[in-house]
């Protein structure tokens, strides 16, 4: 399936900066949703801003128009503040993207565990992931750093408890 | 020589000393003056000449007398020399070594160097002409005046009386400068007149002349314009002149107004006014004050400020809603528009044309694509299909 670009990446305004505050509010929310939706379908959850820079998102090449760093980094900020994105070191280069939040996750993930009956069961990081029983959930192939968040928001909620097994570390439902 | 007064060679209290140069020769015109060698010395208001020995030897000549001076190289056994030409000496002149001259310049010749320095020093103070600027006090008369029995303007009368004398002069001067001005003044009237008759005779040849001509009659009308502009001499000062300019404008403008759709720049404003002013020009700060006066006249035109600062004087009926919807319309229309094209479109200036659409943009019915290609503006997608 390929991705489905929204109306406005056709339109070349799209990739300036709109002074005018109502338009540009407007206009970063569709560039919040593109990035975020772009990175879902492809399933990357790290951005590099120069490499985002080349990337089809922000350069489209059939009307040659790209978005500038400076503007990729107002709408990289605009993410952060919605809670989508955090940067991964001081100077902004390189940023982890959520396209769902790590409560999200948590709440799939639970979804299923209990869909599945298997509260009270103990997996290991990589069963959840990467095991067979989940290959058809949304979850599956989740970077490591991400399902310790969603796991860590579960055991904020008194659902699962995070536990350090001997090689790597394991997660216990309730 | 005989310009030279005797001085006690002391300077006056707002006099400053410029540059003294030893072994100073004088010479009377081509022969050389029945003096020793001395010391030149140049004051903001004076030239001064001391002999060497004799301290109680010293003559002074006012630096307002010098016409002009040159120099005159040194050669094989001959000194520098500074060559001073000097005005006639004036009636009243106080008693010096020389009662007559058949020169009328005298010469520096210095034996030990320093012309250089010294004609530098005595270009600069002809040219700054201090003494004018701080004039000398009056000597106080001393007994040997009141021996020879001149008269001589003293004190406050004195000063009264050069400064009168300044002023008459400058008088001179001034109306000498402006007399081809008012001249072509006069000049201007007649062409006014003559630009009259032309006019007359168009509308009675109409069909005659063929439309090349016409066009080129009317432009020669154009700036001849105005028989009898609103001027600070007819209508004074202040509001009340600026009050009648700004009706005078009020008229003028209307026509060239709606010609080129109900907006001008102030500048082709300025440029049209005086133009057809012809000699009586208006200064842009009047114009600027004759534009503010539109609104308060109940004119139907308005001085409008764009946010960018731009000023342009347009037609009351000229609404912003309008000038905005045709500019969506506008845009609309072809998809996307650079303020050149919509210049184009509308017969309007550039400037004009961009302050339209900016104008659009900030009421969000427009957006801008900003690239290599040029600044675009295309209808606002973002407000009406989100």
């Amino acid at each position: 399936m390929s991705f489905e670009w929204p109306w406005q990446y056709n339109f070349p305004p799209f990739f300036t900066l709109q002074p005018n505050v109502d338009t540009r509010q407007k206009q970063l929310a569709a560039w919040c949703s593109l990035a975020l939706s772009y990175c879902r379908h492809h399933k990357l959850y790290t951005l590099d801003v120069m490499e985002a820079q080349e990337s089809p998102v922000f350069n489209h090449k059939n009307i040659d128009r790209k978005l500038s760093t400076d503007a990729i980094l107002i709408v990289f900020e605009e993410l952060r503040k919605k809670g989508n994105l955090e940067w991964l070191d001081k100077n902004k280069t390189r940023c982890l993207v959520m396209w769902r939040r790590p409560e999200e996750w948590g709440k799939l993930i639970y979804q299923w565990v209990s869909k599945n009956g298997m509260a009270n069961t103990v997996f290991t990081l990589y069963e959840l992931a990467n095991g067979d029983d989940t290959e058809s959930e949304e979850f599956h192939g989740l970077e490591d750093w991400m399902l310790i968040r969603s796991l860590q928001a579960l055991q904020m909620d008194g659902k699962a408890e995070v536990i350090t097994m001997d090689d790597g570390k394991g997660v216990k439902f309730f | 020589m005989d310009r030279f007064t005797w001085s006690n060679g002391l300077l006056e209290m707002n006099e400053t000393l410029v540059i003294q140069q030893r072994g100073v020769k004088l010479y009377d015109g081509e022969d050389k003056a029945k003096l020793d060698v001395g010391i030149a010395l140049l004051s903001t208001h004076q030239l001064i000449w001391r002999d060497l020995k004799n301290n109680e030897c010293c003559i002074a000549i006012p630096l307002s007398q010098i016409i002009y001076f040159e120099e005159q190289a040194a050669g094989i056994g001959k000194s520098a020399k500074i060559v001073i030409h000097l005005h006639s000496a004036p009636a009243n002149k106080e008693p010096g070594p020389y009662q007559q001259s058949k020169f009328s310049y005298i010469k520096l010749s210095f034996k030990e160097h320093g012309q250089i320095e010294f004609y530098r020093r005595l270009t600069e103070e002809l040219s700054q002409k201090r003494w004018e600027s701080t004039p000398m006090s009056q000597p106080i008369p001393t007994a040997t005046d009141s021996q020879t029995g001149r008269t001589r303007a003293v004190g406050i009368v004195g000063i009264e009386r050069k400064i009168e004398e300044r002023r008459k002069e400058t008088d001179k001067n001034i109306s000498e400068a402006f007399e081809d001005l008012s001249k072509l003044m006069v000049k201007a009237k007649e062409m006014v007149e003559l630009s009259r008759s032309i006019a007359n005779k168009i509308k009675d040849k109409q069909g005659d002349i063929t439309e090349d001509e016409t066009i080129r009659f009317k432009s020669y009308l154009l700036s001849m314009g105005i028989a009898n502009p609103v001027t600070r001499e007819t209508h004074g000062s202040g509001t009340h002149y600026h009050l009648q300019l700004a009706k005078q404008l009020g008229d003028m403008l209307l026509a060239p107004l709606e010609e080129r759709g109900g907006m001008m720049v102030l500048t082709e404003v300025y440029c049209l006014v005086n133009r057809a002013r012809g000699m009586e020009l208006l200064s842009p700060e009047d114009l600027v004050n004759a534009c503010k006066m539109f609104e308060s006249l109940k004119l139907p035109l308005r001085l409008r400020i764009f946010d960018s600062g731009v000023m342009v004087v347009q037609l009351q009926s000229h609404s912003e809603e309008e000038m905005i919807s045709s500019a969506l319309d506008n845009v609309t229309d072809k998809g996307s528009l650079t303020a050149e094209e919509f210049a184009k479109m509308l017969g309007l200036s550039v400037l004009l044309s961009k302050e339209r659409l900016l104008l659009a943009e900030k009421m969000g019915h427009l957006c801008r694509d900003d690239s290599v290609e040029g600044l675009r503006f295309y209808p606002n997608l973002f407000n009406s299909q989100a």
